[in-house]
């Protein structure tokens, strides 16, 4: 064990140094330096991973929350503050990453006086910084707790459920908006991509990535933090995932379908053969698990699922925002490694702090069932029933 | 009166002196290797491109609804009322969002520098507001660049096509494209040989209506979905209220929660 972790610490310390080089030239010799982008190429990695993908992999909270607050489903109280957490980091680390995308950073705060209502950068970026205050208060109470400021906690609580209605809110409007930044571009964006229904695209795959994230942290935490899996919990939104997928693939085909791109996405391409991994992981191997009782009510199985679909949307986001622009652009894009080893650096770091949060702060809720620490948890779905074990906790 | 360029392609003869022009009209370095790049970038506003004996301008197209004003989030690039589509750097953030969204992909970026500025043509806004013609026209020594009433040139275009139909295509590039443009293109050969996007793919919808569509519906969305939501959350917890009620009514006689 102590091995392992001085492993992952080398690797830690090897990211960010390198990812502080990469800062240096960014900040020293400017964005060209650092980067492959290019006027043929405006957006890189930075936006397409580090933006789009953030965003859409912080979705687990305002599906959570949602499902816990207002639905009242109490079962999945347990994971409201780790997706929580998750979400209040992972915007904040889209924060940090736009630090270094954006040419004039130290003007950022432009956004609040110089406002362009018409455009949907604007509102993206309003409904961000909203959400990521939103955010903040939801978290807030995590820190309350540990620090036992009961009166601010108590404020914090009562203003709780018009909270989660604004994130709900706030959430919708981007997480759809990121995908209507590209309707204006219906000459540049390749066909398998672009479509008048991208924000609906993208509203609900951040469904799918918050339900699949969620499951992801649920399984990750259990294993490295040594905690039990709440099986009942990931029984459940594994089955929301199943029928999100379903939601999701049926809306592609139709699109594909009443565009006539049909025959186009089947024929080997360039884009084609992105669009099929695309497709492979985000919908087709989770679908086929997820079909099966046996993979629905499994730990692992469950977690195979939900990264194959979490991998499968970020080659979505990826092939929205670079693989379909390169045959308008006539150029191949690819990070430079200064490039990606800032992107690097945000993941790092954002795993350092989660990890620094869990250990400090109150995040998961103590354990109601027995601990079976010693178990290799995620194959605990092969001992008994879980549909019988899920009954017995309720 | 709305102002804009007429290029006529035909009269063209390479000569770049329109390069030079704008060159020194916008301070920026201009020497034999500038005039020989055949990009558009941060230094050069405009290229002129040679393909055997013919000619062909690229430069900012300057749209009626330009998809780059309509996207800056902070409203850094505008349509003045005379024509030409200006930036003020002051305002811009760096977001390079005008960039991606350009059908023409006409903003450059300061790749290199600390404190990038976007840049393209401007359309010498300073020189049209005094009554005065761009840069580019003023020096062109065979009038393939003209300068005057955007309603003027267009009647002037279609003079052109009606009295030599034979040395153009019959089309007046920019009329109609993304909702009219004002810079308006005449020519031998179709502009997508040099790199211009074919009027079939633009279509005559101004750009910013594709997104206008979505983001209009937004102020009727906000009320309806927090109604929805704080409706979800009343339903939901009003249930639990009575069916905690219900059974502290009928103590343990029904036990059950319905």
């Amino acid at each position: 064990m102590k091995l392992k972790l001085t492993f992952w610490k080398v690797i830690f310390c090897l990211i960010m140094a390198m990812g502080l080089y990469s800062v240096f030239v960014r900040f020293y010799y400017g964005i060209g330096a650092v980067s492959n982008m290019s006027d043929k190429f405006p957006w890189g990695i930075w936006i397409g991973f580090d933006v789009l993908c953030g965003v859409m992999l912080a979705a687990g909270a305002f599906i959570v929350t949602g499902a816990v607050y207002l639905l009242n489903i109490q079962r999945l109280h347990a994971i409201a503050r780790p997706a929580v957490l998750t979400a209040f980091l992972g915007y904040c680390l889209v924060i940090v990453g736009l630090m270094f995308d954006l040419g004039r950073p130290w003007f950022i705060w432009h956004q609040l006086i110089y406002m362009n209502p018409h455009s949907v950068m604007f509102e993206v970026g309003f409904c961000v910084m909203f959400y990521t205050t939103v955010l903040m208060f939801e978290f807030s109470t995590a820190v309350l707790e540990r620090f036992n400021l009961v009166t601010p906690l108590k404020w914090v609580k009562a203003a709780l459920i018009p909270l989660v209605i604004m994130g709900i809110l706030l959430s919708t409007l981007h997480q759809s908006s990121l995908g209507t930044l590209y309707l204006i571009m219906p000459t540049k964006l390749n066909p398998f991509w672009y479509s008048p229904a991208l924000p609906f695209f993208f509203f609900i795959s951040a469904i799918a990535v918050g339900l699949a994230m969620t499951i992801f942290e649920s399984s990750l935490s259990s294993r490295v933090f040594g905690r039990q899996l709440e099986l009942p919990v990931v029984v459940e939104l594994g089955g929301a995932l199943y029928v999100t997928l379903w939601v999701y693939a049926l809306l592609r085909f139709e699109d594909y379908f009443h565009r006539g791109q049909l025959g186009n996405i089947l024929r080997p391409s360039y884009e084609a053969y992105f669009l099929w991994v695309e497709l492979l992981l985000a919908l087709v191997i989770p679908l086929i698990i997820l079909s099966f009782r046996k993979g629905r009510l499994s730990g692992f199985w469950l977690y195979v699922a939900s990264c194959s679909t979490l991998l499968g949307f970020v080659t979505n986001r990826l092939n929205v925002s670079i693989t379909g622009f390169e045959t308008w652009a006539g150029h191949h894009y690819y990070p430079r490694w200064t490039e990606a080893s800032i992107t690097a650096m945000i993941i790092a770091m954002g795993f350092f702090i989660f990890s620094l949060a869990v250990k400090y702060l109150p995040i998961f809720e103590d354990e109601h069932h027995a601990p079976a620490p010693d178990l290799p948890t995620l194959e605990l779905a092969e001992t008994p029933d879980p549909l019988q074990q899920s009954t017995l906790v309720n | 009166m709305s102002k804009a360029i007429l290029y006529d392609a035909t009269q063209c003869i390479g000569c770049k002196q329109c390069e030079g022009a704008c060159a020194q009209q916008n301070e920026l370095p201009y020497d034999d290797k500038i005039a020989a790049e055949s990009v558009q970038s941060e230094h050069k506003f405009t290229v002129v491109l040679a393909n055997d004996d013919k000619f062909m301008r690229r430069l900012c197209m300057h749209c009626k609804e330009p998809a780059c004003a309509s996207v800056c989030p902070v409203g850094a690039l505008h349509k003045t009322a005379e024509g030409p589509v200006v930036y003020d750097v002051y305002k811009c953030i760096g977001c390079r969002y005008c960039m991606v969204a350009c059908a023409f992909s006409q903003p450059k970026y300061e790749w290199g520098k600390l404190n990038p500025r976007v840049r393209k043509c401007i359309m010498c806004p300073d020189r049209v507001k005094a009554g005065r013609p761009t840069a580019c026209a003023e020096i062109c020594p065979t009038g393939a660049t003209k300068f005057g009433d955007r309603e003027a040139l267009i009647a002037d275009a279609k003079d052109r096509l009606r009295q030599n139909p034979g040395n153009y295509i019959n089309h007046i590039y920019g009329l109609e494209e993304v909702g009219g443009t004002s810079v308006l293109i005449l020519s031998a050969v179709p502009v997508e040989s040099y790199g211009y996007p074919a009027s079939a793919k633009l279509g005559e919808t101004p750009m910013p209506d594709y997104t206008f569509r979505v983001l209009s519906k937004i102020p009727d969305f906000v009320p309806l979905w927090v109604l929805v939501l704080g409706g979800v959350y009343w339903i939901t917890h009003r249930r639990e209220e009575v069916a905690l009620a219900e059974a502290s009514e009928h103590g343990g006689q029904q036990g059950g929660t319905k």
